[in-house]
């Protein structure tokens, strides 16, 4: 399966994958969300994971960040075995997440939730001013129309709550990041901003698991595509050597584009 | 709402236009004051509570006849307030992280028996140390306050790892603490206590008072006024450094002003109240002072209830606001699994919150026993009920995430100015509980109603 690095664009063939997931098993009571799936990503790399409502690719993400952990299976960081517990474990390794719920305390500022859970502190006590400043660069850089620092973050609109979720998990140098269903909230300006900040941190080195329904977002944005199927890995596939169509055959019935009928792509048009 | 007038047809669908334009005839009027309160970048629930607290203070007093607004009602109004107070700071942090503690009626009891077999029994006999030695105040209160984190602790442990809800917990407590006093009391009332730890509540023994007299109280105002204008000045600093705006000059000046008026206007107070003319006298005839015609005028200064009061108030606001285990409780509150997923240890912090409430509940209970010089086994009963109120009163939120310590004191202040108000004017004890019961319902109506207004 690692046979599949190889198959990279841009990447040198002997080159350590920044993050492996090896055969992950997670279950809920005698539900198996996620059955065995192998992916990995390289740095400066996108990789997409799609699926229909329940094919894991959340619960799969979920044992990255630490949320939750699996049941069995291995994760690797540059080549060496991890243990991810929590997600602590996970931001220590520089792997930082955005959830499709943003995961903001709403009635907290902005700078409390860049910072939550990581706050700076002068002497023993919170030091918020230094925070402020903090989170006014780093969503400065994102959206320089954001004013409101003050506020809690239940007054913000969409994008601004967007904003500060992003803030948080690119302030801390992540090398990995995590991002679910990340326009699934935005208007179109919006989404265009968070388009081209993916293309920047891309160029910046960072490897990026895109989580999305939206196909075109993620012809648009990633390298590789992983379709995920009732907890199973269908495939990986370079995003070259395949249509929308065949990723969307893929989503709906299942199959590798290999084994998908020129009948079965045709009546996912029907 | 559902209230029809004559002549005023209400159809469903149409939202109850009155409330909606009275509303918004308050808030345009009000519309200056909040201009200015928003330079002053004061808390405007806070001043509203101040400005609702002041108007029940001026009509109790027209209503009585001018005997609410002396120093004497004040000073005991302060003393009365104080122990309610102390436990409300913590409350607020338990309400904020989305849990209730209904126990701490019971473990104030628990522990002010404890605290009273501790002074009374165990150190002069079960350690034969004997009675009325100068460290007995302190080693009492000390384990109590021990005790009260331990079985706090203990509750919160429940709640946080074992997945029981902090109602059925506290509730159990309520029942569990109560029961155990009477076990080990067998309905006796332990009393009389250390003369020093009587100090704690604030009254008198012979010609010691429980309170800090004229010169230290007027020494308390300064050094808080001091440290009100050293934490204006270090924000200033700090925001200057970053380059962010701060108030302007005139509004830093009027705040500060103002904060310290209102210290120094409280120390003025509790100084006009005179000790008792038989103390004085008594005083007066130790030190050999000559008692002139009408008496002798020895200021009485704060109380320590009160003193005591100000120390844990400091101290859990400093908690709150300046500490991670604050902005903790805070984030848990607004949302629990957004804090569980930053990394924060949400059950450690939940736990902390109980074991603070009931350290602050031995803290309350010594003030309460002290001020009985005994400790009953009714000690505390329905003070969970007191608790609960001022928090909510002081603006509280029960869907978590909101709430300020100095509001839940407000609220105390509240209540118990409703109550001691009442009293003066012979309001008998039923009908108090009738209209402390409305004002508790309207005060959180009222707030929901502007809530959604704002937001």
């Amino acid at each position: 399966m690692i046979t599949q690095a190889t198959a990279t664009p841009g990447a040198a063939p002997q080159r350590v994958p920044l993050v492996e997931l090896r055969n992950i098993q997670v279950a809920f009571g005698g539900v198996r969300a996620v059955a065995g799936v192998t992916i990995d990503l390289y740095a400066g790399e996108v990789v997409g994971v799609v699926g229909g409502n329940g094919a894991g690719k959340t619960t799969l993400m979920r044992t990255l960040s630490g949320a939750r952990p699996p049941d069995s299976g291995q994760i690797l960081v540059n080549g060496q075995p991890v243990t991810i517990g929590n997600p602590r474990d996970a931001k220590a390794l520089g792997i930082e997440t955005i959830y499709q719920t943003l995961a903001l305390a709403d009635n907290l500022d902005a700078p409390a939730n860049v910072f939550l859970g990581r706050e700076l502190e002068a002497a023993t006590t919170l030091d918020d001013a230094a925070m402020e400043s903090a989170t006014r660069k780093v969503i400065g850089r994102l959206n320089p129309n954001f004013k409101n620092f003050k506020t809690p973050v239940l007054r913000l609109s969409g994008g601004q709550r967007q904003a500060v979720a992003i803030a948080r998990a690119i302030h801390f140098n992540a090398r990995v990041l995590i991002m679910d269903e990340p326009t699934a909230a935005l208007g179109p300006a919006e989404t265009a901003q968070v388009h081209s900040l993916i293309r920047q941190l891309k160029s910046e080195g960072i490897g990026i698991f895109l989580v999305s329904h939206d196909i075109h977002d993620v012809f648009d944005l990633s390298e590789r595509i992983s379709v995920m199927y009732h907890g199973r890995l269908v495939e990986t596939v370079n995003k070259n050597d395949v249509t929308t169509d065949e990723v969307l055959g893929m989503i709906i019935l299942g199959k590798p584009p290999t084994k998908l009928t020129r009948q079965e792509l045709a009546e996912l048009h029907g | 709402m559902g209230a029809t007038v004559p002549g005023q047809v209400t159809t469903e669908g149409q939202p109850a236009p009155p409330i909606r334009s009275g509303v918004d005839t308050l808030r345009s009027a009000l519309a200056p004051v909040t201009g200015v309160l928003r330079s002053l970048e004061v808390d405007t629930r806070l001043f509203g509570m101040v400005a609702a607290l002041a108007l029940i203070w001026i009509g109790f007093n027209i209503l009585s006849g001018g005997t609410f607004l002396t120093s004497r009602n004040l000073w005991n109004l302060s003393v009365q307030s104080a122990s309610i107070a102390i436990m409300a700071t913590g409350m607020v942090l338990v309400i904020v992280s989305r849990n209730i503690d209904l126990s701490v009626g019971s473990m104030l009891g628990f522990l002010g028996y404890t605290m009273a077999m501790v002074q009374g029994v165990w150190i002069p006999q079960t350690l034969g140390l004997g009675l009325e030695q100068p460290y007995t105040w302190i080693l009492t209160l000390l384990v109590g306050i021990v005790l009260g984190a331990a079985i706090g602790g203990l509750q919160g442990f429940v709640v946080a790892y074992g997945g029981v809800p902090s109602f059925i917990v506290t509730l159990g407590g309520l029942l569990i603490w109560r029961g155990l006093i009477f076990r080990y009391a067998q309905g006796q009332t332990i009393a009389p206590l250390d003369t020093t730890f009587q100090m704690l509540g604030g009254g008198t023994v012979g010609t010691r008072v429980g309170a800090l007299g004229e010169w230290p109280s007027w020494t308390l105002g300064l050094v808080l006024c001091i440290a009100i204008v050293y934490a204006q000045i270090t924000s200033r600093r700090r925001k200057g450094r970053y380059g962010f705006p701060v108030r302007p000059m005139w509004a830093e000046v009027l705040v500060g002003a103002a904060a310290c008026g209102a210290v120094l206007g409280t120390i003025w107070v509790a100084n006009s109240y005179p000790l008792p003319p038989n103390v004085a006298a008594q005083y007066a005839q130790e030190h050999g002072i000559p008692v002139p015609p009408g008496g002798l005028f020895i200021p009485t200064g704060v109380a320590f209830p009160v003193v005591i009061m100000l120390i844990v108030t400091l101290v859990v606001t400093f908690l709150a606001t300046r500490r991670r285990f604050g902005r903790y409780v805070y984030a848990i509150g607004g949302n629990p699994d957004a804090a569980a997923l930053a990394g924060i240890n949400v059950r450690r912090t939940i736990m902390l919150t109980f074991a603070l409430i009931g350290s602050l509940a031995a803290v309350s209970a010594a003030v309460q026993t002290a001020r009985l010089n005994a400790a009953v086994t009714s000690l505390g009963v329905q003070n969970e009920l007191d608790v609960i109120s001022a928090a909510v009163i002081g603006g509280t939120s029960f869907a978590g995430g909101i709430g300020t310590v100095p509001g839940a004191i407000l609220g105390a202040v509240v209540m118990q100015s409703l109550r001691s108000g009442m009293v003066l004017l012979l309001v008998d004890s039923p009908t108090q509980d009738i209209v402390v019961g409305l004002v508790l319902v309207a005060a959180v109506g009222l707030d929901a109603v502007v809530r959604r207004r704002v937001s």
